[in-house]
């Protein structure tokens, strides 16, 4: 947070406007803002009140920010002059349909402590530029929660999307119900539901996601936020019993590293070995192990906290076999037909979208014949024109399923591949050079280890993370010698995973070059 | 048909004398026309003001039982020209424009009937595109009036208000012959309220009428020497017969005392943002008794003198409340002042913004100046020195981030232009120029496609410059409603005149869809009133181009790659026309969901398509969104502690269009994406097949299983 801002309050106590409630609905376009207006202003007619509604429809709302706006006063000697907008300092509820547009309502001054109650759901619709960023580009929502219980005289938060789906309806009705609950309307509940009823379509789901909302939010029955990611550091096991004993005897070995390390560690071991088997799990620990005895403890373990998250991610890289495995394992139907909420009724038709490369196929030859071929610029262009296209795999169908069956099969053969002998001298070569780093200064292999969440996705995708990895990996050598080298690595890779091409990476790396 | 049916509001267009009109104000306007004993409407549809058009193609029966002539015009210059009709005939037409982007479009008739002057009442209704939520350039129609001579109402923004505007309109109109400009403001256009409604008037001569019994006037035509004579006629004659009329019929209004030292002069539509200034300073009441004197101008355009002079006589200082730029009405009233000998001190663009919106907030500023320079008595002690502490909220300017409108859940333009930002991967940047429409919204992240936009259906006139070609080849956007408002004429025929080596890329979505998806000549429904299903095709190659690809189905990504790679690599130099067609998703689902719903619950087979993303297999690079930018398909975080990144994710507002999956393909991204059809109702063999399909599919998983070491999911 920087410079907060500041709103002058409205500097009148309430000048001629006794009686005029102000309310204004901060929406992304297409989340039925325009019904939510629609009942309310229904609401306050059938009151007896004056009623004023304002909006902003067409193009300038697709799936963009917009704002509905409502006045209401008791009907009186003649027609009230309402506003056609909401002013800075001047609204007295505010209700926010993604958490958001609840800061932007607060940016814009909206949400003010001497009057306006805010009712924001607490879902998020994320904004493009969110989307699109390499890393991870989500905005800080603890943010917008901390502004708005200062910003909000009330502050009424929870989910309210969710609440809208699972009654199945949308998040309008949901909010509606907050509003009755918060009792900022002098209306009774009753004639919430009656406006709702006056509609014509999805009465019967409206009114279940309004009582679901009014619940919520009046009886204190708020969903808990989703909280830290827990995680089992132990997971249950089955198999055939001497895996599991060695398993065991593995996994008694993590107890070795630093304790605030260990359930990292177990995630990563676990992930190795369901990548292959037990013994590429001994090679995990294997690799460890060095990081874990040059770590001096410095920041609770950093150095090997991060040795164990990335190697387990360098181990198990993306490829054919581990794809087909992915596909064709029991769990995943049974969490497609719930994420599709199918019945058991409903037939499922899977298809997949697959485009293997020539560079993927020769990856899965046995590592002499793949290094030959690639060398061959003829060779490899004709495995291309052959094999790499796209394909559209129905894998409920018994002949697709049975060819990825085969493929996820062939977790034993792996070691013989091209791939996996080209990964193996890539994460040896990496994991060298972050052990020399390590010995003089435990910050900068921390960094450099963590520079392996560059590497991620597959073709284009992969071989520009590869480029920025190899291009920061040799800057090192350049800052080695500074006391501040980790925190110029650091900045290399948060530059490089903000966007797809290499502009500020490229900025980074001049700044470097001119040191 | 319009993505939004007017079915009950044709009703309220059937209300008679005494009854209550609730609604939209666009809708009290059309209503007010019907009043007013209008001919004939018309005019190009946009927003604020599409929903006037809409509502009158459903209401046809309504027209034609009173025997009015609805016209859906190809652009508002037709709109315009059909104006003509008023110029010889005493029959009341009245046409729509979307804003200041209408206006420029229109101004070539606009000028001519200016010049012609009119008979019959010539209403222009412009919903003024100004300030928040506009989607145009900022500008005014205010000086094409002054430059044409034609008269602009701008009435306060309540329903009882514009409906007297019109009728008054009609009647100015009639008085001066001269056309008379309504503008309303966007949120006046959607403002809810009430109004009186009065019986619908037939008009007294119908065009039907009209057509048996031609009338012309050789002084009416647009040539030397009575264009000499119309410009003499408008100042010696039309002009101060307008003002007489405005002052006799008092249509500016004047609220408060008569006295006191200050006054504001303000536009109509500044009247509720004004008052509620007064009313949070304290002068004014709840329904607009105020203590400062305010000199409405329901016309903007002319000023008449004697009312300005008459309202500031006496008065220390002066405020006029005028929006946007330039000060037009500001300098008029200066001069007035300057003229007349008025000492009165004249307020305005100094106190208030010359540029912007005027939002409560800074209408609130501007009056607060104006009483603390010319009457501080009047304002209460707390607004004279204000000792409350602002309250400090953090600042998140840097924390929310922008969102602008864009591509909607499955739009078939989205493929298009994830299909040009592939091949121009491959064949480098070249120079594309826009046009206007839903199109347009690729020049935004993650497309960045297309750096202008120069009018509606200008997209490939705009890259006429590059038509010589070159080392790379230009290429210009251009959509079906834009085509068939100039696009043929101006930029595709001119492409074949001037020989052009560029490639145009005609979006054709079977609607002018950005307006609200009504039909246009191309579109594909059958429309009781219209002809539909003229072929753009058949447009293109008629005007003589030969090298013309269709597309009928956007969402095949290779094939849209596969033929922009043609049009700018192949040897052929003429002008190429790439037309890709998929009707727009928004408007596709109105119209099937509910039918789909109603087979489910029917019991009838129904396929419903949906797409997924296995989380485990997406490494969480985004690049699928960098190609598509669809709202279903945002980001998840999953509660793995090896991982640091957000995994793509598909929402269940996913329509299925196939994009994700296409260009998974096209762009050889990642295997993370499958598509579910799920299958609802199936038939015995359906279900027998997918049984025995799932229990051995099941028997070699159990299989794997017993083999290996199986971890817990920890979800």
């Amino acid at each position: 947070m920087s410079s907060p801002q500041s709103f002058p309050l409205a500097h009148e106590d309430s000048g001629g406007l006794d009686g005029v409630i102000k309310l204004a609905i901060m929406a992304v376009g297409g989340q039925g803002g325009g019904v939510l207006t629609g009942w309310i202003e229904a609401l306050a007619r059938t009151r007896g009140y004056a009623c004023q509604a304002t909006s902003v429809a067409g193009v300038a709302q697709r799936t963009g920010a917009t704002i509905y706006y409502i006045e209401m006063a008791r009907t009186g000697p003649s027609q009230p002059v309402f506003a056609l907008a909401p002013a800075e300092g001047d609204v007295d509820i505010l209700i926010a349909a993604e958490l958001m547009e609840a800061g932007r309502a607060i940016m814009r001054g909206f949400v003010t402590p001497d009057r306006t109650t805010l009712i924001a759901s607490t879902h998020r619709a994320l904004a493009v530029s969110e989307k699109i960023a390499p890393g991870d580009g989500i905005a800080d929502a603890s943010e917008v929660h901390a502004a708005a219980e200062v910003a909000a005289s009330r502050f009424i938060s929870f989910d309210m999307e969710r609440l809208a789906t699972e009654n199945g309806s949308v998040i309008s009705a949901a909010l509606f119900g907050a509003l009755a609950a918060s009792e900022c309307l002098p209306f009774p509940r009753r004639s919430y539901e009656d406006a709702i009823r006056s509609g014509k379509t999805g009465v019967e789901a409206s009114l279940r996601a309004f009582n679901a909302g009014f619940a919520a939010c009046s009886f204190g029955n708020v969903p808990a936020p989703p909280g830290e990611a827990q995680f089992q550091s132990v997971p249950g096991i089955s198999g055939p019993k001497n895996l599991c004993e060695r398993w065991e005897n593995l996994a008694s070995k993590v107890d070795d590293l630093p304790e605030s390390a260990r359930p990292l560690a177990m995630a990563g071991l676990r992930k190795v070995v369901e990548f292959m088997d037990l013994d590429y799990g001994e090679d995990y620990l294997g690799r460890l192990a060095p990081f874990a005895s040059s770590d001096t403890g410095v920041d609770d373990h950093a150095l090997t906290k991060a040795a164990t998250k990335y190697i387990a991610n360098a181990m198990a890289y993306d490829d054919v076999i581990r794809t087909a495995d992915l596909k064709t394992r029991g769990s995943r139907a049974t969490r497609i037909a719930r994420e599709m909420d199918a019945s058991p009724d409903d037939v499922l038709l899977v298809t997949e979208f697959l485009h293997p490369r020539a560079e993927e196929i020769v990856g899965l030859l046995p590592d002499g014949l793949g290094r030959r071929i690639e060398r061959d610029a003829r060779k490899l262009a004709w495995i291309d024109r052959w094999f790499g296209k796209g394909r559209r795999l129905r894998s409920d169908r018994l002949g697709p399923f049975i060819l990825l069956y085969l493929l996820g099969g062939l977790k034993l053969y792996r070691r013989r591949t091209r791939r996996h002998a080209a990964e193996q001298l890539h994460i040896d070569r990496w994991l060298r050079r972050a052990l020399e780093v390590a010995a003089k200064n435990s910050a900068l292999a921390t960094e450099v280890l963590c520079c392996r969440r560059l590497i991620k996705g597959y073709s284009d995708t992969h071989a520009r993370g590869i480029s920025k990895f190899d291009k920061i990996l040799g800057l090192v050598e350049r800052v080695e010698s500074r006391p501040d080298a980790a925190d110029w690595v650091r900045r290399l890779r948060e530059a490089a995973l903000k966007e797809e091409g290499s502009e500020e990476l490229d900025q980074v790396t001049e700044a470097i070059e001119r040191l | 048909m319009a993505e939004r049916s007017f079915n009950t509001e044709v009703e309220d267009l059937r209300l008679g004398a005494g009854e209550t009109f609730t609604g939209e104000g666009i809708l009290a306007i059309t209503k007010a026309l019907l009043e007013s004993g209008v001919g004939y409407v018309g005019g190009y549809q946009g927003a604020p003001i599409s929903h006037l058009m809409d509502v009158l193609a459903d209401a046809q029966d309504v027209l034609d039982d009173l025997g009015v002539r609805f016209e859906a015009n190809a652009s508002e210059a037709a709109a315009t020209a059909m104006l003509a009709a008023s110029v010889h005939y005493p029959i009341r037409g009245a046409v729509t424009y979307k804003g200041a982007v209408g206006v420029n479009v229109a101004s070539d008739a606009l000028a001519n009937l200016s010049s012609s002057g009119v008979n019959g009442g010539a209403l222009i209704i412009v919903g003024e595109d100004y300030g928040e939520g506009s989607s145009i350039m900022q500008e005014r129609s205010h000086a094409f009036a002054m430059k044409s001579q034609f008269w602009l109402l701008d009435p306060r923004p309540n329903l009882p208000s514009i409906v007297q505007a019109v009728k008054q309109g009609f009647e100015l109109s009639e008085a001066s012959n001269t056309p008379v400009m309504l503008m309303v403001r966007i949120r006046c256009c959607h403002v809810t309220g009430q109004f009186e409604t009065a019986e619908n008037i037939p008009p007294p001569l119908t065009v039907r009428d009209a057509l048996a019994n031609p009338r012309k006037d050789f002084h009416r035509v647009v040539l030397p020497p009575m264009s000499y004579a119309h410009e003499k006629d408008k100042v010696e004659n039309r002009w101060p017969a307008a003002e007489s009329y405005i002052a006799e019929h008092k249509l500016n209004e004047r609220f408060g005392p008569d006295g006191g030292n200050v006054g504001i002069i303000l536009q109509g539509g500044m009247y509720n943002g004004v008052i509620r200034a007064l009313q949070r300073i304290g002068l004014a009441d709840l329904y607009g008794q105020t203590d400062v004197p305010l000199f409405v101008l329901n016309v903007t355009y002319p000023l008449v003198g004697t009312e300005v002079l008459e309202f500031v006589e006496g008065k220390k200082a002066l405020l006029v409340v005028e929006e946007g730029q330039p000060d037009f009405i500001e300098q008029t009233v200066g001069s007035m002042l300057f003229k007349a000998g008025v000492q009165t001190r004249l307020m305005g663009k100094d106190v208030l913004p010359m540029a912007g919106e005027y939002t409560g907030h800074v209408l609130l500023d501007g009056v607060t100046a104006l009483l603390k320079a010319a009457a501080p008595d009047m304002l209460p002690s707390r607004v004279r020195s204000p000792n409350q502490d602002a309250a400090e909220v953090p600042d998140l300017s840097k924390t929310v981030p922008t969102r602008p409108p864009g591509f909607c859940t499955g739009c078939p333009e989205r493929p298009i232009f994830a299909a040009l930002k592939i091949v121009q991967h491959e064949l480098g940047e070249h120079q594309i120029t826009g046009d206007i429409g839903c199109h347009l919204f690729a020049a935004l992240p993650p497309f960045e496609i297309g750096g202008s936009t120069m009018g509606y259906g200008l997209g490939p006139a705009s890259n006429a410059a590059f038509g010589a070609g070159g080392e790379k080849r230009a290429i210009s956007i251009l959509g079906d409603g834009g085509f068939w408002h100039n696009g043929l004429s101006s930029s595709i025929g001119n492409m074949v005149f001037n020989r052009s080596d560029s490639v145009a890329v005609i979006i054709d979505n079977y609607y002018s869809a950005a307006t609200g998806g009504q039909d246009v000549l191309s579109s594909r429904a059958s429309n009781p009133t219209k002809a539909t299903n003229n072929p753009i095709s058949a447009a293109v190659r008629g005007v003589g181009v030969t090298w013309v690809r269709e597309i009928d189905r956007t969402y095949d990504v290779p094939r849209m790659c596969d033929v922009f790679r043609e049009a700018l690599t192949t040897d052929y130099q003429g002008p190429k026309v790439i037309i890709a067609s998929s009707e727009c998703m928004l408007n596709r689902q109105r119209r099937e969901k509910p039918l789909r719903n109603e087979s489910i619950k029917a019991g009838r087979r129904v396929k419903v398509p949906r797409f997924g993303v296995d989380e485990d297999i997406c490494t969480g690079d985004h690049a699928c969104i960098r190609l598509s930018g669809c709202p279903s398909l945002t980001l998840k975080t999953v509660e793995d502690p090896l991982r640091d990144d957000p995994v793509a994710h598909v929402d269940q507002t996913c329509v299925g269009c196939g994009n994700c999956g296409e260009v998974a393909d096209a762009a050889a991204l990642c295997p993370s994406f499958y598509r579910a059809d799920i299958v609802y109702n199936p038939n015995k063999f359906e279900r027998w097949r997918a049984g025995l399909r799932a229990r051995t599919i099941r028997w070699l998983q159990r299989r794997r299983e017993q083999k290996v070491l199986i971890f817990e999911a920890t979800e």
